[in-house]
């Protein structure tokens, strides 16, 4: 068994004229979690989809779980699961059925099937709604039967497209602890995502992406510690122009984002003592984070 | 490019059976109203024009009118089942309930897929076409054995017609372009078909133009078989109907690779 679970090598895709991934490379290790990080219109969606061989690139090589993707596409697939980006399971089953029919597509019997269903239930908490139709399920219950029916071919690799977009902060952290959960049970996770602290809560390594192109990669601490490596101090309520200049000689670096000036220090008591006496201003100090690591290979913020 | 072509065909000969079984299970939990929105309208046509109609019409090669009738609706329910069934149905699967979407990430094909969705329209229609039979058999107006050679040849109707519709939703942007299908291609062959009057009332070039027409040949079997008589000319009409089957099957499919995996 190979330790890479993906390899692309310069793949780049146009659609339309618009180039929507521009000569990309990575590797996915076997066991870890990788993040393709980047705001909407990355291109992160067409290379998840990529990777599972629903589009073919126009240029460069895939290889998934050792077989060349989309060549042999359906060989991979065999042993992926998917979460997709919009839930797409069947309304009118019940949530046992869903599984029951996924099941099916991947040639598991009737029994085989019947005989996981009860793990893959407990797996996703939904031991309870077994018999409940899916029509019935709140936003989270359906994002975690999409991850249980992900687990029904026991697959090594999960890709999932921004697997936490749309559901509350509850309904998040309980998806995040499942994908712990499968991370020590040695599966591979690839995902994509905008939120900066799915990525960094989950990810061993990301890939931060715009406008198709890879601008950074590499674990989330040693970015934020390469890219900006101190403290954080967020500026709110007076122009941030005028600010600028008065605190950049105290600061590493500065950066202006809508009404917010968001100052790099590495002393900050000195930047806060240039603002004291500034009345109306309030100020919030942080540790560096990905959002800050973006705003500084980018000059802008990610869309929420 | 090969490969490619074979990432979109069917990868073997029972991966279709999946769809077809996610098909019947959601079928059964609203079986009676199918069964009886299936049957209803071609049961309308049969008795009200037959009854109706066949006071005025009298025999037609010597049966009486509504037993003549009855093998042009048992063909044109199969054709309008298998239509409706992938034009609506499995456009929705396709499109707004992705439910291919989420098969195409298994080990599943596209082609895979749309013989599923096939075989199983060409189910419903047999369901729709057996159903008048059995009616109509019932009521004496249909002979008993000859019957059951008509039911191979609703199925094979129900595939011919479903195959041809998945091209049609292979194409449309969305449901509004189906009327289209209906009312230029389905409503002209009930009447240029022979499924309510005899082809020979036509003029010379609409008869010629039957013989390219699926229903034709599907009515030119099961109208011999309902009525008890040899039909003629058999291998030429299972060819037709398998043709028709067959070609808008692989026409399809590369229009959906083109669509749905670009």
């Amino acid at each position: 068994m190979s330790t890479v679970a993906i390899d692309l090598a310069g793949v780049s895709k146009t659609y339309e004229g618009k180039v929507v991934v521009d000569g990309l490379s990575f590797r996915v290790a076997a066991g870890e979690c990788f993040g393709l990080l980047g705001p909407n219109g990355a291109g992160k969606s067409t290379i998840a989809r990529m990777v599972l061989g629903m589009t073919s690139p126009d240029a460069g090589e895939i290889t998934v779980l050792g077989v060349p993707v989309p060549a042999r596409a359906r060989l991979a697939r065999a042993r992926i699961g998917v979460v997709p980006q919009f839930d797409n399971l069947d309304l009118e089953f019940t949530v046992r059925e869903n599984l029951l029919v996924f099941g099916r597509y991947f040639g598991m019997s009737t029994r085989e099937v019947e005989a996981i269903i009860p793990s893959l239930l407990e797996f996703a908490r939904l031991e309870s709604k077994a018999h409940a139709r899916v029509s019935e399920l709140s936003g989270g219950m359906k994002r975690r039967l999409t991850l249980a029916r992900a687990l029904i071919n026991d697959p090594q690799l999960i890709v999932m497209d921004e697997p936490t977009t749309g559901l509350d902060p509850h309904a998040r952290h309980l998806i995040w602890e499942r994908l712990r959960s499968l991370l020590a049970s040695g599966k591979t996770i690839i995902l994509t995502t905008h939120f900066m602290e799915e990525a960094e809560r989950l990810c061993d390594r990301l890939c931060v992406l715009e406008n198709g192109r890879k601008i950074a990669e590499g674990h989330p601490h040693a970015l934020i510690e390469e890219q900006i490596g101190c403290q954080v101090i967020e500026i709110y309520g007076g122009n941030p122009h005028e600010l600028h200049s008065l605190i950049s000689p105290y600061a590493q670096r500065t950066e202006v984002s809508g009404e917010t000036l968001f100052c790099y220090a590495p002393d900050p008591e000195r930047v806060r003592l240039q603002l004291r006496g500034h009345a109306g201003l309030r100020l919030l100090q942080r540790p560096p984070n990905l959002e800050d690591v973006f705003l500084r290979l980018t000059g802008r913020e990610m869309e929420k | 490019m090969r490969e490619l072509c074979a990432a979109a065909l069917p990868a073997n000969a029972w991966n279709w059976i999946a769809v077809w079984r996610r098909n019947f299970l959601a079928w059964k939990k609203v079986a009676l109203a199918s069964i009886l929105g299936n049957l209803a309208d071609p049961m309308i046509y049969l008795f009200g024009l037959g009854f109706g109609l066949g006071v005025v019409v009298g025999r037609i090669d010597g049966a009486p009118y509504v037993a003549f009738l009855a093998g042009g609706m048992v063909a044109t329910s199969a054709m309008t089942a298998a239509t409706f069934e992938t034009i609506y149905a499995a456009f929705a699967r396709m499109h707004a309930q992705r439910t291919w979407e989420a098969i195409l990430y298994t080990q599943l094909t596209l082609g895979d897929i749309v013989l599923g969705e096939l075989a199983w329209a060409a189910t419903k229609a047999f369901l729709a076409g057996t159903g008048i039979t059995v009616v109509a058999t019932l009521l004496g107006y249909a002979a008993w054995p000859s019957i059951l050679y008509a039911l191979p040849v609703i199925a094979l109707t129900g595939l011919a017609f479903a195959s041809l519709a998945m091209v049609i939703t292979a194409l449309a942007p969305s449901y509004d372009y189906f009327v289209f299908y209906q009312t230029l291609v389905l409503t002209p062959m009930l009447f240029l078909c022979g499924a309510v009057f005899p082809v020979a009332q036509l003029p010379n070039v609409f008869q010629l133009a039957a013989h390219f027409l699926p229903l034709a040949h599907a009515i030119d079997l099961i109208r011999p078989a309902l009525l008890g008589r040899p039909a003629g000319d058999m291998g030429l009409h299972i060819g037709a109907l398998c043709f028709y089957a067959v070609l808008p099957f692989f026409l399809s499919v590369a229009l959906f690779r083109r669509r749905l995996m670009p």
